[in-house]
């Protein structure tokens, strides 16, 4: 480890000197600019008698547990830069995400590389650490020298985060943009674990989050936030239109859920602002009871008429690409929608593509429930008929959505 | 849901209006409340009755301040502290949150080794086999099955109000003397009077409200609600401590002022029972004592790790969660160790717990005062100016007390020991 590496804690209280090698002040922060540079260390706060001052990263001299010498004595006030990420104000003991460890953790301490470029030392973010060597070391800040410090922490094991997997939360939209702070790492983390970090952060830095992240990400990241009621809460956190995008990305059954459960002036708010498909959609599933199938079920099936061929179903599951990762079952209807009978999409590999799809299907009934069915019931059926889809049909016997055995393993877990 | 949907209406309209509010001062009423309201009127019979208002005032003041807190910031109170104070007064408070709910754990185990001692089981029998009951129950994940038959367990304390009824207490003089503020510079009443507020106001109680509030999701649009119902939460406590001084007094004070040495003595407030007294007395102490074990070290273990920034959760594994695990076990086994030691004087320091308490209370104050007060944090929910001058002279109160207290106890030491 050596002197390549130096700590925010060291870095905290450290000496400055001049040119001269007077006592300038001592450090008291230090900050990045991320539009210019991600990682490098670009300004050293120093606390002079009355003020402090900055110093330009190109205006230090040599960095040491001992001090900061300065190679260029023009120093300059220090004015607060809303372009600037400091270490001590706006990390340290705050909560950032781990993008790689899928959690929400607190800065403890920073860890720099120390670099020597063009005859000047300087410090880039190497990365977080929490854990118990940090603590230790915030602990024994100013009250025990640095090196006996280093001597007694290589016991314990370190527990740090790589800089280019911390996100960090922050609630003001202009100073995101300013601190180039984007969503890309957490958009690769699965939405369920994207929920579960979410869940754990306060209303503010959870709205910070959803206003960043791609809409898809977000709409995937809120159907797999546990409770309707926060899922409620954080849309109507949000602005409307906002909302709306997300919200269009969600299946129309979870939408509707999510939307029944909000005050009517912001769902209205948020339908008013949706595409006019997507809209509609939803709307149809919010005039159902929440328990009942209508409630329960999503538009998300594939319908391919009983006279058609195995290569027009496949045409059709083609033109509806989104459901293939999830379907199971292809439904056949007649003439004027009215669910004749069930194909389990794995026969469609089994024959020609120019046979017809009516005799795949057999001669078993087709099991379907009203749409008024009530919850109960519904877990029987699929139960029973060892179900993955389940098909909901009107009053008319027309099939008008589809019930999955994912959503019925939530519905059992509820109970 | 299937129970839910079983249980007769009004008994389900009880069980969704129950909240954090009313959970926390319902656990308020633990071993160390029992014993402290009955060492009150045991001793000193009316007399302390003036101290009922103001603690009233200020539990009501702190809880809606930490509800507050939680509603509009959605962060627990050692997150906060952390994030505004740093690792260093985090660590420092944190510290010292151990030192006084270990005390407070094994009050309670104690109160369970005095509820069974008045049916002769031993407290190396019921101690261990509770303290394994608990740890069980909470790591199992069952708690919350459980937590509704702590609370309907509650209602046992309506037996204080009968009992005291009954007895037929003089009502005037404790009315005159819930309004007469008497300070007496007796070393024991000074200690009573600190007690009392560590009692009712107890520190963690404060991270336990917030982090409830966090937890249940509300928010500042929902608050009205909550704030409604902490409310109601602090007066059925205050009630409830109202009438078991008054029972107390009546019924042993007026014989004799005595100190509460056992659950005997304390059970004596309810003899208008007669045999039964003692039976709703051990079951009363036994539910009290049980269900704040189960809280207490499970609140502190996640108050710590969260302002450490620790994994905590009974839904991780030991290997993932390891601080949090250690820390909760610790809690409850030390607690309970303690109070197996041969000849411990289980009354005695089940009251010095709350002393322990209302210590500690006015540096979370000013922790919280800090807080509440920072309109960045809270926007436009910053404290109303009676709040905050209210809790000041509390802290300032407390300090003074304190001060005096452990001055009086040195110089007592001092002039106690030979020359």
């Amino acid at each position: 480890m050596a002197d390549t590496l130096l700590f925010l804690t060291e870095l905290m209280g450290m000496r400055v000197f001049d040119l001269k090698g007077r006592r300038i002040g001592r450090v008291r922060d230090a900050g990045l600019l991320p539009r210019v540079d991600k990682v490098r260390i670009d300004q050293f706060l120093v606390g002079g008698e009355w003020n402090w001052w900055s110093i330009r990263h190109d205006q230090v001299g040599s960095i040491s547990l001992d001090g900061i010498s300065l190679r260029d004595e023009q120093l300059v006030p220090y004015h607060d830069d809303v372009w600037m990420l400091r270490m001590v104000r706006d990390l340290l003991d705050q909560q950032i995400i781990d993008a790689k460890g899928r959690k929400v953790v607190r800065v403890n301490d920073v860890t720099f590389e120390l670099r020597r470029a063009n005859a000047h030392d300087e410090l880039r973010v190497l990365e977080v650490d929490v854990g118990m060597r940090s603590i230790f070391r915030r602990l024994c800040q100013g009250i025990v020298p640095p090196r006996a410090v280093r001597r007694v922490m290589a016991g314990i094991p370190p527990n740090s985060i790589r800089w280019e997997f911390c996100s960090i939360i922050e609630p003001d939209p202009q100073r995101r943009l300013r601190l180039k702070i984007d969503m890309k790492a957490l958009e690769s983390i699965h939405p369920a674990d994207l929920a579960d970090i979410v869940e754990e952060l306060s209303h503010e830095d959870r709205e910070a989050v959803f206003e960043s992240l791609d809409s898809e990400v977000a709409a995937d990241t809120l159907s797999e936030v546990d409770d309707t009621k926060t899922q409620a809460s954080i849309l109507e956190s949000l602005d409307a239109d906002r909302a709306a995008d997300i919200v269009e990305e969600m299946s129309p059954d979870e939408a509707a859920d999510v939307l029944a459960e909000m005050e009517e002036s912001s769902s209205e708010a948020i339908l008013g602002e949706m595409e006019a498909q997507e809209k509609t959609d939803v709307e149809e599933l919010l005039e159902f009871d929440e328990d009942s199938a209508g409630g329960l079920m999503n538009s998300e099936y594939i319908a391919v008429p009983d006279t058609a061929t195995v290569a027009d179903a496949i045409r059709i599951i083609r033109e509806n690409e989104e459901q293939a990762d999830s379907l199971t079952t292809v439904f056949l209807v007649d003439g004027v929608g009215h669910l004749t009978a069930a194909l389990p999409v794995g026969r469609l590999f089994l024959v020609d593509p120019t046979a017809l799809v009516k005799p795949l299907a057999g001669e078993d009934q087709v099991v379907a429930v009203p749409v008024t069915e009530r919850r109960r019931r519904i877990e029987e059926q699929v139960d029973k008929y060892n179900l993955m889809t389940l098909p909901v049909v009107d009053e008319a016997g027309v099939l008008v959505g589809v019930i999955t055995a994912d959503d019925v393993i939530s519905m059992l877990r509820q109970d | 849901m299937r129970l839910a949907e079983r249980l007769p209406r009004p008994l389900l309209i009880f069980f969704t209006v129950i909240g954090p509010g009313f959970i926390t001062a319902m656990v308020d009423n633990d071993a160390g409340g029992i014993y402290t309201y009955s060492q009150a009127g045991a001793r000193f019979g009316y007399m302390l009755l003036w101290t009922l208002p103001p603690i009233a005032l200020l539990l009501v003041i702190t809880q809606e301040m930490n509800a507050r807190m939680g509603a509009v910031t959605g962060k627990g109170l050692s997150d906060l502290i952390r994030e505004e104070f740093g690792l260093r007064p985090t660590f420092a408070l944190m510290t010292l949150l151990v030192v006084a709910n270990v005390t407070n754990v094994m009050a309670n185990f104690a109160g369970v080794a005095s509820a069974l001692e008045l049916f002769h089981v031993s407290k190396y029998v019921s101690v261990p086999i509770a303290a394994a009951a608990v740890w069980l129950l909470v790591v199992k994940g069952t708690y919350h099955s459980v937590e509704k038959i702590f609370l309907a367990a509650c209602v046992t304390y309506i037996a204080y109000i009968v009992a005291a009824v009954l007895i037929s207490p003089d009502w005037e003089a404790s009315a005159l003397a819930s309004v007469r503020p008497v300070i007496r510079w007796d070393p024991l009443y000074l200690t009573l009077v600190v007690g009392l507020v560590g009692t009712s106001v107890a520190p963690w109680m404060q991270f336990y409200l917030q982090a409830a509030v966090v937890e249940k999701g509300i928010t500042v649009k929902d608050y009205a609600e909550s704030r409604i119902e902490v409310i109601v939460g602090c007066i059925v406590m205050v009630v409830v401590a109202f009438f078991i001084i008054v029972a107390c007094a009546a019924a042993i004070w007026e014989q004799g002022p005595r100190d509460i040495a056992s659950a005997a003595d304390a059970a004596q407030a309810l003899r208008p029972f007669g045999e039964y007294a003692y039976l709703l007395f051990c079951a009363g102490l036994l539910n009290a004592s049980l269900f704040a074990a189960s809280i207490l070290p499970l609140s502190t273990a996640y108050s710590v790790c969260e302002g450490l920034g620790f994994e905590s959760g009974v839904n991780k594994r030991f290997r993932e969660a390891p601080v949090f695990y250690w820390l909760y076990t610790g809690l409850i086994v030390i607690g309970a160790a303690m109070v197996l030691i041969p000849g411990f004087p289980l009354v005695r320091m089940i009251l010095f717990s709350q002393v322990v308490n209302g210590v500690l209370l006015p540096v979370v104050l000013v922790f919280m005062l800090r807080l509440v007060n920072n309109s960045n944090l809270m926007h436009e929910w910053t404290n109303p100016r009676f709040y905050n001058v209210v809790t000041w002279i509390a802290v300032f109160t407390l300090i003074a007390m304190t001060v005096v207290l452990v001055g009086t106890s040195v110089r007592g030491m001092f002039v106690a020991a030979p020359a």
